[in-house]
């Protein structure tokens, strides 16, 4: 029952793969989007935070299909980056990375966003008249003071790109080996006749490394507000 | 020498101010309310004003006219606020050290031993602000300021949050420091005992206004905050 079969390694390694490349970039443009919402007056303010939350409301099949019209081959921005760059999303395991960053970012950025408002201004003004310029304000109050909030947006967003399925199917299709990721692979499994017992050994592996990821979370939220408060 | 003539739009009433000090420690008496904070935060930058100028040992810091807006972080000015304000993720060390670190000043373990001497914070470096009591907190605060090398210090009520027995155990720092750290300061309070013991010079405020401004001596032994 528990022998793993190469394609589906496959598939789980790609899977974590293009969940941690799509959590580890998407994180620091999260944290300047999250600090911006958390801090800053601007004109289309409320602009930025609707397109920052479209994803979490638009049917995932509709992202993925902006998606394809924007970064395909012959997409506007794709095009381009195809052209200048040499940089090509669609089918490819990227272009899942990046339909599942942008699917994750709303969910990324909302407790980043919290846990900046949470942090004291005081003290960040307090800082300010010992000579910190703003970006080392940023960099050695605030940013640590948010430190829980970043993890716990990591691991929602890890979470949700892990899961991505829609957008990504829509954007990248479901290529074993390139794009074939464990929510794809499982879809795939479960429409094939003999395909059951593999599916299964899929779901349980997902569960598995979702279990490992909020167990993970939990252990740093608490030693990161140890840290906070240092008693 | 520190110059300040500004006004400000606040709230309820126009903040105006206009004093030149060359005391070691310029007293802003008034009672809560008066415009004392507003008063040291446009000295510190926090605040812009909507008219005048500050200027410190020749050094204009703000002047309207002119657009002119030195911000906060390069004004070299100490702040104490009434709640210490330290980093809670730091220990006392760290926090000490601080000012040091974001002016990018060399390391300097004599003038670091001096000013924990002077305020007795020695035994509490390896602690986190968290362990502290008020009066302690309050102690780390001047020295976090005073490492900082600021050409001036301004103290915002600096025993407001403290019960009578702590102000009387922080008071002999306060004038330690008056007399040893060579600083000038502002001390801003609504304590006319405080006042008579730590300023030189004394501003009086009162919704606003400065009604009163001169030597230590103007403050009658009776005058109470109105």
């Amino acid at each position: 029952m528990f022998d793993i079969s190469p394609t589906e390694w496959t598939a789980i390694e790609l899977s974590l793969r293009v969940a941690t490349v799509a959590t580890l970039v998407a994180t620091p443009a999260g944290i300047a989007v999250a600090w911006l919402l958390a801090r800053r007056e601007f004109w289309g303010k409320a602009l930025m935070d609707a397109l920052v939350h479209l994803p979490l409301v638009l049917p995932p099949v509709v992202t993925g299909y902006l998606l394809l019209l924007t970064f395909g081959r012959r997409g506007l921005v794709g095009a381009w980056l195809a052209d200048h760059l040499g940089v090509v999303f669609a089918f490819r395991w990227t272009g899942a990375a990046l339909a599942c960053g942008i699917m994750a970012f709303p969910l990324l950025v909302r407790p980043i966003r919290l846990s900046i408002e949470a942090v004291d201004r005081k003290l960040e003004q307090a800082a300010a008249t010992l000579g910190a310029a703003p970006w080392r304000v940023f960099l050695t109050v605030t940013l640590p003071l948010a430190l829980p909030g970043v993890l716990a947006g990591m691991v929602l967003g890890f979470a949700k790109a892990i899961g991505e399925f829609g957008a990504t199917i829509t954007f990248v299709s479901n290529i074993p080996g390139e794009t074939q990721t464990i929510s794809s692979a499982i879809y795939s499994l479960i429409q094939t006749p003999d395909g059951d017992s593999a599916a299964i050994r899929l779901v349980v592996v997902s569960i598995l490394i979702a279990m490992a990821a909020l167990i993970a979370s939990e252990w740093f939220a608490r030693r990161a507000l140890q840290r906070l408060h240092g008693n | 020498m520190l110059r300040v003539d500004v006004s400000k739009r606040l709230g309820g009433f126009t903040l105006d101010a206009c004093f030149t000090s060359e005391g070691r420690v310029t007293g802003l008496f008034g009672a809560s309310g008066a415009g004392k904070t507003s008063l040291v935060n446009i000295i510190a930058g926090l605040l812009r004003p909507d008219r005048g100028i500050v200027c410190i040992d020749g050094e204009t810091l703000d002047e309207t006219s002119a657009r002119m807006h030195l911000p906060m972080h390069r004004r070299r000015i100490g702040y104490v606020f009434q709640d210490a304000r330290l980093f809670p993720h730091l220990d006392v060390r760290q926090n000490l050290d601080y000012g040091r670190r974001m002016n990018r000043l060399a390391e300097d373990s004599a003038q670091q031993r001096r000013v924990t001497d002077l305020l007795d914070i020695g035994h509490l470096l390896d602690r986190r602000p968290g362990q502290l009591s008020g009066g302690e907190r309050q102690r780390v605060a001047l020295g976090r300021a005073l490492l900082s090398r600021p050409r001036l210090l301004l103290l915002d009520e600096p025993l407001g949050s403290l019960d009578e027995e702590r102000k009387e155990e922080i008071l002999p720092y306060l004038v330690r420091l008056r007399d040893e750290a060579g600083i000038p300061m502002v001390y801003v309070s609504h304590d006319a005992r405080e006042m008579r013991q730590l300023a030189t010079q004394i501003a009086v405020l009162r919704r606003g206004r400065m009604v009163a401004f001169g030597e230590a001596a103007i403050m009658p032994a009776s005058l109470e905050p109105a």
